[in-house]
């Protein structure tokens, strides 16, 4: 009985719920942090530069000599070895297991090695191994014993050194000759297709143009193209003259198998010796590493290089879509608590504009692909495009397409927040300013409106945090594993909302699923979650820095 | 009680007004004179902020409210269809029970009225927001923060900002709606002298629970009850001889 009292006035006093509240909480934090901290740590150690182990690899009585980093160490039990048909002693019950990246893939077919602890003997770390990233058939380990020029044999004191710098200038080559073929001869490529499409549009008008006209029209085309494909050849001579030039550069691996192969300067992104380096060149290396990851292009079916094309297209849809969002539903929320009747169908479409924010993405990206890309893309094309066609220009899925299809997904959100807004304003202001002359819409654009902002940003803050990380419906509305060009470009008209475009979603997914070489892409599949996560908390950490600024100016109204 | 044509500033014709199913006003007939301050005193829910509300209109903010009967202020009837509502508001200003101001500065707070109007001369902006505050005797304490947010000041001189900001676009009459019973007594106070001030140019009507303001501040008295005007007549003749008992009862506390 006495225990019964003392256990209900602790009860009645509150302290249990306290401390479930505590749990509560610290249990998300755990989550969010755990969350944040696992993808980090998966994600982030990919660009350390590990060290490369060259040791000696016993198979039966064969002895070969193996390089490569160890990218994990697994304890596996004994039988699972056994039942894959290798012998081992009776009494052992656990063995471990190495997961070695031995590079080379060119030569050995794979990039990952599993081999058993106890085969893998005298492990050293010589300083001299270099790693070299290539821009095909991913990285190679070996010694660097030498270098060619023109397929001459040049002696230096330190073929490293020499290698580097020579790298430095193939490089800069590299460089030049990707601006040209990126910026100018993609810009003719461009005019010259523009150039097509006009033609062709004026071949299916030419029975309303004046004969005379029609043919001067056409020489002026044709002697359009010709100074195009001018300059295209200029361009291409240029291009051939810097390949030639970084085409003589080879220089001479030797593998773990003494083999000696040549590599050509020209498929080199870097070279570097991670055995020999201090910390501050480990944590140098890594930040660049870090950098190129983020402003680099995808490589070898994008499991290499950047991921700059797929943070590019999330912001951007992403923006596209919250300048189409905002006003439509801020002016929908305004229609519907400012001016409609308060009735039945009000409550109606309440309802449903509640239940079009519970409607799985899926349905919207079917509907996008339905409505917004066949049937207004589509009409879009026949009516403006004819000279297009059959080829789409509007009628296949692209950004616009994908930032409309998310508009409308996140439209309820921006919709319901804003009309809690409204409905906060305390009804004295309204009345303040119209007893001071003004009308119901002076009222709401001069008082109520601004008033408003915080509401509306938090609706945006909203919609954004679910448009980025939206997949599902980008699959089927724009999305592509890759993009040829970005959507945002120095041909006019600059913004190409009829391109497809690479998002990060999408990429984990394809990464992460799609790719051939899975091993290889499992970290970057956590780096890029780990970006995706980061550009979601910046575009909502920008939006709420301007909500707070907001609500500071409005303070006094919600105290 | 009435008064010559000339020196009516509201005439109201049998003003009858129904909140739904509810009559909040029966059958009110009565002058407000020109410059004077006219006090619409009364128990709780007899009508008298209804009343004040009807002649700017206030009242159709509510879709349930129904009105009959005339209210005539300059020679026209205010609830005819002719007439614009924004106009007419400009016309009779109004302050309320509760500081009102907006989320803006006290310089856009007192030019709001004004810039909605479409002045944009800084000049002229400035002479009226100054002009105003200083009328509303609120010049002193913020001239050196015009831009800071009204929000900041205390609810006295929020009250006096939002009359500032209703005489500056120049009103003829001038309607308050409790506007001191939210306030502390200094802040009263200030707003009683404030209002005497005031009535040598505005013609002022004030509904109040408190029986001493309406004493202090105004020059005729009505005093209401369950929707009728029960008696209209000079604040001193109410005061010291009521004519009807129940008057009587209500200025003495024996009400209820």
């Amino acid at each position: 009985m006495n225990i019964l009292s003392k256990l209900t006035s602790w009860f009645n006093s509150g302290i249990p719920w306290v401390w479930l509240n505590a749990a509560a909480v610290s249990v998300s934090l755990i989550m969010v942090f755990g969350l944040l901290g696992l993808i980090a740590y998966n994600g982030l150690g990919h660009f350390w530069p590990a060290s490369l182990m060259e040791a000696e690899l016993v198979d039966g009585q064969n002895k070969t000599v193996l390089i490569g980093e160890i990218r994990e160490i697994k304890t596996v039990p004994a039988q699972q070895i056994r039942d894959s048909g290798i012998e081992l002693p009776k009494e052992t019950q656990w063995v471990n297991r190495l997961l070695i990246k031995q590079g080379n893939r060119d030569i050995y077919g794979l990039d990952f090695r599993r081999v058993l602890e106890r085969d893998v003997m005298n492990i050293q770390y010589p300083k001299e191994l270099v790693v070299i990233e290539r821009r095909e058939w991913g990285n190679l380990y070996g010694r660097l014993i030498g270098l060619k020029e023109n397929d001459q044999i040049i002696q230096v004191d330190e073929p490293y050194n020499e290698a580097l710098s020579r790298l430095e200038t193939v490089l800069e080559l590299h460089q030049q000759a990707k601006n040209i073929s990126v910026n100018d001869i993609g810009a003719i490529n461009y005019n010259i297709e523009k150039l097509r499409l006009k033609e062709k549009k004026l071949h299916l008008e030419h029975y309303s143009i004046a004969a005379d006209l029609l043919s001067q029209k056409r020489l002026h085309i044709e002697e359009q193209r010709q100074s195009l494909n001018q300059t295209f050849i200029q361009l291409q001579t240029k291009i051939q003259t810097l390949n030639e030039k970084m085409s003589s550069d080879v220089i001479l691996i030797r593998l773990a198998s003494d083999q000696t192969i040549e590599v050509p300067l020209e498929n080199i992104v870097q070279i570097y010796k991670p055995n020999d380096m201090s910390t501050v060149q480990k944590i140098t290396h890594y930040l660049h590493q870090f950098w190129s990851f983020i402003s680099d292009e995808p490589r070898e079916a994008n499991t290499e290089g950047g991921i700059f094309p797929a943070i590019f297209g999330t912001v951007l849809m992403v923006i596209i879509m919250s300048v189409m969002v905002t006003p439509l539903g801020v002016i929908a929320a305004i229609y519907l608590h400012e001016y409609a009747t308060q009735g039945t169908l009000v409550r109606i479409i309440r309802i449903a504009v509640n239940n079009l924010a519970g409607v799985p993405s899926i349905v919207y990206g079917v509907f996008g692909l339905g409505f917004f890309v066949y049937f207004i893309g589509g009409s879009i094309d026949d009516l403006f495009y004819p000279e297009a066609s059959p080829a789409p220009v509007y009628g296949t899925p692209g950004l616009l397409w994908a930032s409309i299809t998310l508009a409308l997904l996140t439209l309820p959100v921006v919709i319901i927040t804003t009309e809690e807004g409204l409905s906060r304003i305390p009804s004295a202001i309204r009345e303040g300013s119209l007893a001071l002359g003004a009308t119901k819409i002076e009222t709401l654009w001069h008082t109520v409106l601004p008033m408003v902002t915080p509401a509306m940003f938090t609706g945006l803050i909203l919609a954004v945090a679910r448009a980025a990380g939206e997949v599902a419906p980008l699959m089927l509305v724009g999305v592509v594993k890759l993009a040829p060009a970005l959507a945002l470009d120095s041909n006019y008209p600059f913004l190409h909302l009829e391109r497809k475009f690479m998002h990060l979603g999408f990429h984990i997914y394809d990464v992460g699923f799609q790719s051939p070489n899975v091993e290889a892409a499992r970290p970057l599949v956590y780096a890029t979650a780990l970006l995706l996560v980061l550009v979601i908390i910046i575009l909502n950490f920008t939006a709420i820095v301007v909500r707070n600024r907001l609500r500071e100016k409005y303070k006094g109204l919600e105290g | 009680m009435t008064f010559d044509q000339k020196d009516v500033a509201i005439t109201v014709k049998e003003l009858s007004l129904q909140y739904a199913a509810k009559q909040a006003l029966m059958d009110i007939s009565l002058q407000i004179p020109e410059n004077k301050v006219t006090a619409f005193i009364g128990p709780s829910g007899c009508g008298k902020s209804t009343l004040l509300r009807c002649f700017n209109r206030m009242n159709d903010l509510i879709d349930i409210c129904k009105v009959q009967g005339e209210i005539i202020i300059d020679k026209q009837d205010i609830y005819h269809k002719s007439v614009n509502v924004a106009d007419l508001r400009r016309k009779v200003g109004m302050v309320f029970q509760r500081p009102n101001p907006f989320p803006k500065s006290i310089y856009e707070n007192v030019a709001y009225g004004l810039r909605l109007q479409g002045v944009k001369n800084r000049l002229l902006l400035d002479e009226v927001v100054e002009k105003s505050l200083r009328d509303a005797a609120l010049w002193d304490e913020v001239k050196d923060r015009l831009d800071e947010n009204a929000l900041a000041l205390s609810g006295g001189q929020q009250q006096r900002l939002v009359i500032a900001r209703a005489i500056a676009i120049e009103p003829e009459i001038l309607l308050l709606d409790e506007p001191a019973s939210a306030l502390d007594p200094t802040s009263t106070l200030k707003i009683e002298e404030l209002i005497y001030e005031l009535k040598q140019t505005y013609t002022i009507v004030i509904v109040t629970h408190n029986m001493q303001q309406a004493g202090r501040v105004s020059d005729y008295t009505a005093f209401m009850d369950t929707g009728k005007m029960v008696e209209f007549s000079e604040t001193r003749t109410i005061f010291t001889n009521p004519k009807d008992r129940q008057t009587e009862d209500y200025i003495t506390g024996r009400y209820g």
